[in-house]
């Protein structure tokens, strides 16, 4: 057991569950929040793919794709929750 | 076995998977982004222990910090009408269930049989570093290696601040969220040491842990505060100026890469007497364009001429 193969597996849990979250969940802000967890559980893995029992240095390469990804991430989420709000602003006129 | 920092990750691994759960069961919607907030730093401090603390800071900067203040702004947009609970029927849970169960089940597998620890792409980025120009080995993958991959990324953000700026035109103005007069002299007070916080991670990613995007979402969280204390107020006026910002980093890295590419040279392929000057500068136009881009993705609404709204009313 190392440190490695916990969060691996941390990972691979975090993303099951937000991958049934996005499957399940109606709400849309839920649903981004799902999606969201599901990209951290994508990112362990990488991370823990990279990684080094300590005295090594750690792989270089998947880090800064993870670090691409969560850039990436959050200009999706940003279009996402503006489209969100889009949709509120657009249901709560159809209501008056 | 008998390590205390392994009992230490497998409680931080067992914390962190009971607080994805807790995220999606949360009723409340504000406690559910509080607990995702809480998620992504617990998410970063495994990542420190995985010795990735480049990775570790971005993930605390811009995948917990200032989501969480996407994601809070965005429920003071729609907190007045509370979702319509939509019954899903329990044979769709249930497949549902049963089918990540699968997939949860089907990667563990793949996860176990594949060698950990295996040698990767360390040993060529470790031999290659001297030609990089900087003496990070993650900072020199996103900006000389691979610096197609980021130049994409800095696109993306670009395209994203497009679609809200295009998407919210038509969503009804509502009252931004402001804080108290407290908080405008904890803002002046903080202000200027988040400033040099965030250009410190800028500079310091040459040689250690940081870099544009770390620093470039430091200096987005003065964007924030200074939004939010109202201490700047977006003017139509200033639109061409927050355009410029926009595209500034998009426009200076591509512009890098076509002056090498007619020097006979590939693009990205930095001349080795000029590589630390060319990636420094490619860094700082980006971590400028970072952090406008993502205090106008906070602010969401592009500033407008009051008669030009209320036309659109």
């Amino acid at each position: 057991m190392n440190s490695g193969l916990i969060f691996g597996l941390t990972g691979i849990a975090v993303f099951a569950i937000g991958l049934f979250g996005a499957l399940v969940m109606v709400e849309p802000l839920r649903r981004v929040l799902a999606l969201k967890l599901c990209s951290v559980g994508a990112g362990f893995l990488l991370v823990v793919g990279a990684w080094q029992a300590p005295p090594d240095m750690p792989d270089p390469v998947p880090h800064a794709l993870v670090i691409t990804g969560i850039v990436v991430m959050i200009s999706a989420t940003a279009v996402a929750l503006a489209l969100i709000r889009r949709l509120h602003s657009l249901e709560r006129a159809s209501d008056e | 076995m008998t390590d205390p920092l392994l009992i230490f990750d497998v409680i931080l691994g067992l914390a962190i998977v009971a607080l994805a759960v807790a995220v999606l069961a949360m009723h409340d919607r504000f406690a559910m982004i509080v607990l995702f907030i809480v998620f992504g730093l617990l998410s970063a401090l495994a990542w420190v222990r995985l010795s990735a603390p480049d990775v570790a800071l971005a993930e605390a900067a811009i995948g917990t910090g200032l989501t969480g203040a996407l994601l809070l702004t965005t429920l003071h947009h729609i907190r007045a009408t509370p979702p319509a609970p939509v019954p899903v029927p329990a044979g769709a849970i249930i497949a549902n269930l049963g089918l990540c169960g699968l997939i949860f089940g089907g990667l563990v597998v793949a996860f176990l049989s594949t060698p950990l620890q295996a040698p990767g792409l360390a040993l060529p980025v470790a031999q290659n570093m001297e030609a990089s120009g900087v003496a990070h080995p993650v900072t020199a993958v996103l900006l000389n290696f691979r610096a197609y991959d980021t130049l994409m990324e800095v696109v993306v953000l670009l395209a994203a601040i497009v679609a809200v700026w295009m998407v919210e035109r038509g969503t009804a103005q509502a009252p931004s969220p402001v804080m108290g007069e407290i908080y405008r002299g904890f803002a002046r007070l903080a202000l200027p040491a988040i400033v040099i916080i965030g250009t410190y991670l800028l500079w310091v990613g040459a040689y250690a842990p940081g870099g544009a995007f770390q620093g470039g979402a430091v200096l987005a969280a003065v964007g924030l505060l200074l939004l939010l204390s109202r201490l700047y107020r977006p003017q139509p006026a200033h639109r061409p100026l927050a355009r410029l910002g926009f595209v500034l980093g998009t426009a200076v890295f591509a512009g890098i890469a076509l002056l090498v590419a007619s020097g006979g040279r590939v693009p990205f392929e930095y001349p080795a007497a000029h590589a630390k000057t060319l990636i420094l500068l490619i860094e700082g136009m980006v971590t400028i364009s970072i952090a406008v881009t993502l205090a106008a993705l906070f602010h969401g609404r592009e500033p407008e001429y009051a008669s030009v709204s209320e036309n659109h009313k």
